[in-house]
């Protein structure tokens, strides 16, 4: 078939536009990277700072982004709404660990004081996401696309404002756990406890849902939905029954994201859930949306990226304060990823279909 | 066995209804809205709200009964009213209970003694009796509903539904009427009061709003078919007429409603030009934007750049010079941030826009690039457009002086945009008549089918995104020199999901929709003071319910009715004519 000449110079502007555009954005880094380091501001031990809270961070976005990976994988919808179901859980734990600091509990019994609100915080948040999914996704199914991510707005919203109304609209500090003050010495370098802590939970719940998914009978039926659903049902799997458990099972990982996030912070407010769930979600996109491990590997990049980026990338750029582009870097990152590499870092090419 | 059923069904029909009363009290709203009356020493509008409630489980449960029998029956009916609203009044009192004994308000920041004792009427601990019993009595009432004949009962609903509005917003029609001196003075005193509407205001809407309806349902047929009966010249004389007399309303409130309803105008009026621009972008070509306040806060930045006298100032042009150009510079970017995600689709692109949206928010708020845009501190002085000449430029923080009529507060700024809306829906309207418009429609519909019918998918779906950006930055270049200063916190992510939730309100692809959207979606929560702290909330909510219960908008366009509603799409029309 004959194109016209118009058309075809049209097509070249393009991908013209959109080779430069890469070349704008690797130049950017590299020009950026090798000026801060030849600036030498930096010593090695503040990069391994930076390292090492890029992977706490980054291991709390992963946990969040499993559950836009696992909901996804499923239903092929973005659930909009599940930064705000991190931010229950960092709600549900706050009350719950304030009440059990005013007992003196959580002095007594550092471990369980955290264990404690991390279970509770799966739960509030895991049966809040089954509430969403039964009123405001399940009757939508098989409606065209937009619908339901609008829904999924829809109820992003309706949850930061019902919080906002119960809760008011201060943010409260998360009690601090005395116990996990200071810093410990790991190979010669004082790292935060906290931070060696919430890496070391972030990777156990990580390790608990891979072996749930690829080695119960629960999590064999997740993988069928998720591969078709029709023939799934065929195989006499509750094909319902397993949407809500997904929908439960990365909740409960939110849940436990949200207190891992507000012990990091402190800080837990209604409008919380925001950004950490537009970069978890950045994250899942990263490591190739539906893939589990996917998300783990995405989470750990972008919060490294994210950790490092504006010394590394921004400062050499001669940007003044780049610690306020930090989010400009995720957003960056996940436009780039979206654009040029929509199936991700692990993920297989999606068909246009799925994508 | 189905008398069983239908018990145990209105039992949880009310436990329903007592977790969503529970719920509108803990929220908050319940103690903000009881200081508003709907009528003055009867009723406040937290009672309203909690009665309503109430009066709604009644009415769904009765539904519910009759749907399971088959048939009305009345008694049984009767019945599960009584019970679902007894139940939610039962829920309500043992949440009253456990707040007197259990001090939740640990938790729970809204479950204070105010609450209490709004829920008490102000009678303390040993009131808690009359709600079961109001509950049980609003549920009857709700049930009956249902079984008064369809005659009467469209009278009684038009009648509730205009009186209850109209004591919203009596606050409001009271000013105006005393703004406007006389005779109406007097009127306005004896209909509404300082915070609702009069016992005899009340009466009076409700049995005039009532016989009118009662009237149309009659004759209503009859006016209608004698108007279409009418040759065709009548016809269009008689909305020439009705045309004329929007337009002389429309000219005419701003001199008699005083400045804040022109600003609540203007801000509707802006929404509806983003929102003309979304619905290009989303309604017309199906491309979900949310980073659609990009295009406002470029609109806004380069009207405030081009004519600001503040220190950031960068030319001093007249704002008639400075309009097309933002709206040019708008155009361009919607082109540089439409080339990169043309092969993204879906809830890729949705996902992808809000990403470059930020990315304008934050560039244009940080201090990197704080020597062009202000930064934190955002743009200044911006110059008021002025119908004359505009003296030459002094020096910084003087504003210029206009030789002419300057269009400086928010009543002039209302004509600037009233008419700007006006033409931008002229111009959605013929742009989806056209070629291009139903290019964008087949793009919407099926992408694949679209490119094999022969439509460039590039230059259409750039196009969807250049007109559209155009528009928003029309709107932004506006709202710059309403405030007089642009702040890169205002361009806040909220403002897209705006106008994503009034187009969806109002119907994607339709244009009245548009404007019916952003009156419900920003006008009321504008005006009601009360309803504004929950604003966030009704829409979270209203996107929820809409694409739950009537996915096609509020007015639809002729398409999605069709698409959503094959099988029963004769009716709509049917009902719509009428």
């Amino acid at each position: 078939m004959r194109t016209r000449l118009s058309e075809r110079l049209l097509d070249l502007a393009v991908s013209g536009f959109l080779w430069g555009f890469r070349i704008l954005i690797v130049s950017a880094i590299v020009i950026g990277t090798v000026a801060t380091i030849r600036a030498g501001k930096y010593t090695g031990e503040q990069w391994i700072d930076f390292v090492v809270f890029g992977i706490s961070q980054g291991s709390i976005y992963a946990l969040i982004a499993l559950g836009y990976t696992m909901v996804y994988g499923i239903l092929r919808m973005i659930n909009f709404a599940h930064g705000e179901i991190f931010m229950s859980g960092a709600f549900s734990a706050y009350f719950l660990a304030t009440w059990l600091n005013g007992t003196g509990f959580i002095d007594s019994n550092p471990i369980l004081g955290l264990l404690i609100p991390i279970l509770f915080a799966m739960i509030m948040s895991a049966a809040i996401a089954m509430l969403v999914e039964r009123i405001a996704y399940r009757p939508l199914r098989g409606a065209p696309r937009l619908v339901p991510l609008i829904s999924a707005i829809g109820a992003s919203f309706f949850l930061q404002y019902t919080f906002r109304g119960f809760f008011g609209p201060g943010v409260y500090a998360y009690p601090p756990i005395k116990a996990l003050d200071g810093e410990w010495n790991l190979f010669g370098f004082g790292i935060l406890k906290i931070q060696i802590i919430v890496a070391v939970s972030a990777a156990v719940m990580m390790a608990i849902l891979y072996s749930i998914v690829q080695l119960t009978k629960v999590g064999k039926a997740m993988r069928a939905v998720s591969e078709d659903k029709d023939t799934a049902a065929l195989m006499g799997i509750d094909v319902n029954r397993i949407i809500v458990t997904t929908f439960a099972v990365g909740a409960a990982m939110a849940g436990a994201a949200g207190v891992l996030y507000s012990l990091i912070f402190r800080q837990v407010g209604f409008l919380m859930g925001f950004t950490p769930g537009i970069k978890a979600f950045t994250a899942a996109v990263l490591g190739g949306i539906g893939n589990i491990p996917g998300a783990m590997v995405g989470g750990l990049v972008l919060g490294i990226f994210e950790s490092i980026g504006p010394s590394l990338f921004l400062e050499g750029l001669g940007i003044t304060r780049p610690y306020q582009l930090k989010d400009v870097i995720a957003y960056t990152m996940l436009v780039m990823i979206l654009l040029f590499r929509p199936s991700g870092i692990l993920g297989e090419r999606l068909t246009k279909k799925k994508a | 066995m189905k008398k069983e059923n239908f018990i145990w069904n209105a039992v949880k029909t009310g436990l329903l209804g007592g977790a969503i009363t529970i719920f509108i009290c803990l929220v908050g709203m319940t103690e903000i809205f009881s200081k508003r009356d709907v009528v003055e020493k009867m009723i406040t509008l937290g009672q309203f709200v909690l009665l309503a409630t109430m009066v709604a489980s009644g009415l769904i449960a009765a539904r519910r009964t009759s749907s399971l029998f088959g048939e009305n029956r009345p008694v049984q009916t009767l019945t599960a009213g009584l019970v679902a609203g007894l139940v939610t009044g039962l829920v309500l009192a043992l949440f009253v209970y456990i707040g007197y004994s259990i001090n939740l308000r640990a938790v729970f920041l809204n479950a204070s003694t105010p609450l209490y004792n709004v829920l008490t009427f102000g009678k303390g601990q040993s009131y808690i009796w009359p709600l079961p019993v109001i509950g049980a009595l609003g549920g009857l009432l709700g049930a009956s509903f249902l079984l008064i004949p369809d005659v009467y009962r469209r009278p009684l609903t038009g009648g509730l539904i205009v009186t209850f509005f109209l004591a919203l917003f009596s606050g409001l029609f009271r000013v105006v009427m005393i703004n406007q001196k006389g005779g109406v003075e007097n009127a306005a005193k004896y209909l509404f009061g300082q915070t609702g509407l009069t016992v005899e205001g009340t009466l009076i809407f409700f049995f005039a709003v009532v016989i009118i309806a009662f009237f149309w349902n009659f004759r209503g047929k009859e006016v209608q078919q004698r108007i279409s009966r009418l040759p065709k010249r009548g016809q269009l004389s008689l909305r020439v007429l009705g045309l004329l007399l929007i337009l002389y309303l429309a000219i005419g409130l701003p001199q008699v409603s005083g400045p804040f309803i022109a600003q609540v105008i203007v801000t509707v009026a802006l929404f509806i030009l983003m929102g003309l621009g979304l619905n290009i972008t989303l309604g017309f070509a199906g491309l979900l934007d949310l980073g659609f306040v990009a295009f406002y806060a470029i609109g806004a930045y380069t009207v405030g750049l081009l004519t600001s006298y503040g220190p950031f100032g960068l030319q001093h042009v007249s704002f008639w010079v400075a309009v097309p150009i933002a709206v040019l510079v708008a155009m361009l970017s919607g082109a540089v941030l439409g080339l990169p995600v043309l092969g993204v689709r879906g809830d890729y692109l949705a996902i992808a826009t809000l990403g470059f949206g930020e990315i304008v928010r934050l560039l244009a708020g940080s201090d990197f690039l704080a020597k062009y845009f202000g930064g934190p501190q955002g743009i200044i002085g911006i110059q008021k457009p002025c119908l004359g000449t505009l003296e030459a430029f002094v020096r910084v923080d003087v504003p210029r002086a206009c030789n002419g009529i300057e269009l400086g507060t928010a009543k002039d700024i209302y004509y600037v945009a009233v008419l700007s809306a006006l033409l931008l829906a002229f111009v959605a309207w013929r742009l989806r008549e056209s070629r291009l418009g139903r290019a964008w429609m087949a793009i919407r519909e099926d992408e694949d089918v679209a490119e094999a019918l022969g439509i460039n998918l590039i230059q259409t779906k750039l196009l969807a995104y250049m007109l559209g950006a155009a528009f928003a930055g029309l709107g932004g270049a506006i709202f710059a020199t309403l405030i007089g200063s642009i702040f890169a916190t205002s361009m806040q992510l909220l403002v897209s999901i705006n106008v994503v939730a009034l187009i969806v309100v109002g119907g994607m692809g339709s244009i009245p929709g548009v404007i019916v959207g952003a009156i419900a979606l920003i006008g009321m929560p504008e005006l009601l003071r009360e309803v504004s702290e929950f604003r966030f909330l009704f829409y979270g909510a209203a996107l929820i319910i809409m694409m739950l219960a009537r996915p096609e908008g509020l007015w639809p366009s002729q398409a999605a009715k069709r698409e959503l509603h094959h099988a029963d799409a004769e009716n709509v029309t049917a009902e719509n004519m009428i």
